[in-house]
Formats: structure tokens, C-alpha cells, sequence
């Protein structure tokens, strides 16, 4: 079953206090950042801080994620050999422009590897694109190596270059969206969408989400834990698509035993496609805590 | 290992802790400021002496300004300070972070 990763929340990683509480929120994944939200003068000691805490802090369930510098920076290499080292799940290549940029970035981290003896290809990546450029090269970034397990799009960077800013409607994003979208989708990994800053504004975010959701985005980057659970609520399936997920489920297991692939349910065709949105439905409603382990509903 | 000039990690913000080191000429000196001194004083100045050990530093001032940091922060704040008072903060020691 493919990992859950409705929501990304970012935390500084010179944060001592934020980074002791991370685990406590819920978030399907923990982006710990060394880069956009560290000053030029702290990037060592976030490094140094955020390497402790991976090996020190129990975060759960959560994917853990590191945003390193650039390797176009003088911090680059010490930020991904530090994260090898301290086993982080996920390394995100922060302003991905190129195909090249992840493969370069996938050079230093097994080599970072085999320096450290660890297993080759244990530290998975992840790309964010923030320009024009990144962009129009989704499909290859998306395709650039096996570690890759999505693709994000960071619009505060994106909208500058576009020249221009947010818009409530987010018209300025849907190309950027859908153009990331599909060059996850056809690579078979996850697509995030950017983070939405004006953390006091429910209802803007709540619209922004539903937009992403609409489109079929994983899940959406957070900056406050606030915003885990109205991302999660509208992610959460309703009772009547999880009783259909779980008919569609019932229908297949029967037509298997009966050696059969193909079935209908109330007269539609169910097939590979409808089990794994019936599959994914079922996974969101346990997550959401609408059903138990056996996927019964609680509220029967 | 010695220290080449003075150094200051960390920040006196909550959960966090601030070392400055300093070159010295008797020993590890620790000079400890903590909320909870009474309670994690000997645990806070044992993380600070195996650490420095570790590095092989021998004669070295340790101011420590702690407001109430976890051990894991409080040896990044300790190894951050050591990398910027020997100059090489961009080249981690990995025999001793290993």
C-alpha cells in the first residue's frame, strides 16, 4: 500500500523547541529545513541540530524529510553527508531546475552512502521546482532517479519568477500545478503542493486545499501545525464513499475466489483502476480514523 | 585538538542552549548557567566533558547558558561551537560524529 502524504509540515531546523515538538501534531511527514528559513550564518548549527534530533527524537509514524542547500552552495555536501548519516528517510534538492540537478544530487548522496557503509539507495529524494525552468522540466525531474518519491512545487519562489504574486482564485498556479501533477503521475511518485502563509485565513487555505484535492495532489506542504487537521478533513473520505470502497473491495475478493478478474458492482464495470481508488479511499478513511484495522465504520 | 579563537553557538531561546568557547590554558573549565541546574546540572556538564574528550580538546573555557535543552541539542549547540572555535564548520568530524 502506498505511503499516505496528505500533509508535509515544514519546520525551521534551527528551531530547538519546534523540533523537540514536531512529533506531536500528526503530520504524515516532517520536513526539517536548512535552507529557506535559516539564516546564512546559522547553517551550520541547524546542520549539527537536525542531525542530533534525527537520532535522538522519536517522531512516530511520520516520514522524516530534510530540505538541504543547494549543492551550488558551500553548504551542500556537509548537508547531505550529515543527513545520510543520520538516516534521514527522504533528502529534498531545494529549486530543482534540471533532470541534472537530482542526478547530480543522487551522486554526492551515494557516495555519502558508501563513505558512512550504508546500504546504497536507502536515502530516498524528493524534488522541489520553483521556476519557469523547473517547471517546463517536471516530467524529467519526476523521472530523474528511482530514489525520487515526489515532486513539489514551492510557489513563493515560482510566482516571482513568473512575476507575479498570490491570487485567491490561484490561477497564476494552475499550469505550475498541473504540469508537476503530471510528470509525477506518469512517474509513478507523489505530488505536493506549496505551503499557504497567511496561516490566520481558514477559509483561503480550506479553498486551497479543496483545489489541490479536486486535482489529485498526495497532500499539501504546512508551515502550522494549525493547518494538519482542516488538510486532513477534507481529505477524509465520506461514509458513502467508503461504504462503496468497501463493496468494490468485498466484489473483488469474491470474483478472485472464483478465479475471475473482472466484475461488475450495480452495473458498473469494476477494474484495476476502481480497487485502487476503492484501496486508496479505505487507506484515507483509516488514517482519518473512520474505520478500524478490519475497516469496519465506527459509527456501526 | 585545539581551539584557535572564540566561538558562540546556540541561542538563549527556550529549549535551546548557548556555549561559547574560548581558548584556556588549565584544563576543561565549565562555567554552567542552567534553569535546572539542581535537577540536570551533573547530567548537562557530563555531556559537555564526553563530547570534548571525544574531540580531544584538553584546554578549553566553556560558558553554558542552558534553557532547558534536550541533550541532543545540547551536544549539536556543543559540537557546533567546537567546529566554528577549530574552523571547520563545513567539515564535520565523522570519526567522532560516526
Amino acid at each position: 500500500m502506498e505511503r499516505l502524504r496528505r500533509t508535509m509540515m515544514f519546520v525551521p531546523g534551527n528551531n530547538p523547541a519546534m523540533i523537540k515538538d514536531a512529533g506531536i501534531y500528526g503530520a504524515d511527514s516532517i520536513m526539517f529545513d536548512l535552507e529557506d528559513s535559516v539564516s546564512l550564518t546559522e547553517k551550520d548549527t541547524a546542520r549539527m541540530l537536525v542531525f542530533e534530533a534525527l537520532q535522538t527524537v522519536d517522531y512516530g509514524k511520520s516520514e522524516l524529510v530534510v530540505r538541504i542547500n543547494g549543492l551550488d552552495t558551500e553548504m551542500g555536501k556537509a548537508d547531505i553527508y550529515a543527513m545520510v548519516k543520520a538516516g534521514v528517510e527522504v533528502i529534498r534538492l531545494p529549486k530543482t531546475e534540471t533532470a541534472d540537478d537530482v542526478v547530480e544530487t543522487e551522486k554526492v548522496i551515494e557516495e555519502a552512502e558508501k563513505f558512512f557503509g550504508i546500504e546504497v539507495g536507502r536515502t530516498h529524494m524528493m524534488a522541489a521546482i520553483e521556476s519557469a525552468e523547473g517547471v517546463l522540466n517536471a516530467p524529467a525531474i519526476a523521472k530523474a532517479s528511482d530514489r525520487l518519491i515526489g515532486i513539489a512545487l514551492g510557489a513563493e519562489d515560482y510566482v516571482t519568477n513568473m512575476k507575479t504574486h498570490r491570487y485567491p482564485d490561484g490561477a497564476e498556479l494552475s499550469f505550475a500545478r498541473n504540469m508537476i501533477l503530471h510528470g509525477a503521475r506518469a512517474a509513478g511518485i507523489a505530488a505536493f503542493d506549496t505551503v499557504y502563509s497567511d496561516v490566520d485565513n481558514t477559509e483561503g487555505f480550506n479553498h486551497e486545499v479543496e483545489i489541490i484535492h479536486e486535482l489529485g495532489f498526495d497532500g499539501k506542504s504546512v508551515i502550522n501545525p494549525r493547518q494538519i487537521p482542516l488538510v486532513n478533513a477534507i481529505y477524509a473520505p465520506s461514509e458513502k464513499e467508503i461504504r462503496n470502497a468497501k463493496d468494490v473491495l468485498n466484489a473483488i475478493e469474491e470474483a478472485h475466489k472464483k478465479g475471475s478478474g473482472v466484475i461488475s458492482l450495480r452495473g458498473k464495470m469494476v477494474d484495476k483502476p476502481v480497487v485502487a481508488r476503492a484501496e486508496r479511499t479505505m487507506a484515507l478513511a483509516k488514517a482519518s480514523h473512520l474505520v478500524d484495522e478490519e475497516g469496519n465504520i465506527y459509527a456501526e | 585538538m585545539e581551539i584557535k579563537h572564540t566561538a558562540l553557538a546556540g541561542t538563549l531561546e527556550s529549549s535551546d542552549i548557548q556555549f561559547t568557547l574560548s581558548k584556556g590554558d588549565s584544563g576543561v573549565e565549565i562555567n554552567l548557567d542552567s534553569q535546572v541546574e539542581k535537577q540536570f546540572g551533573k547530567q548537562i556538564r557530563k555531556v559537555i566533558t564526553d563530547l570534548l574528550a571525544e574531540y580531544g580538546i584538553e584546554n578549553v573555557k566553556v560558558r553554558a547558558v542552558d534553557k532547558g535543552a534536550l541533550d541532543c541539542t545540547i551536544k549539536a549547540r556543543l559540537i557546533a561551537a567546537i567546529q566554528r572555535a577549530t574552523d571547520t564548520k563545513n567539515q564535520p568530524n565523522w570519526e567522532v560524529l560516526g
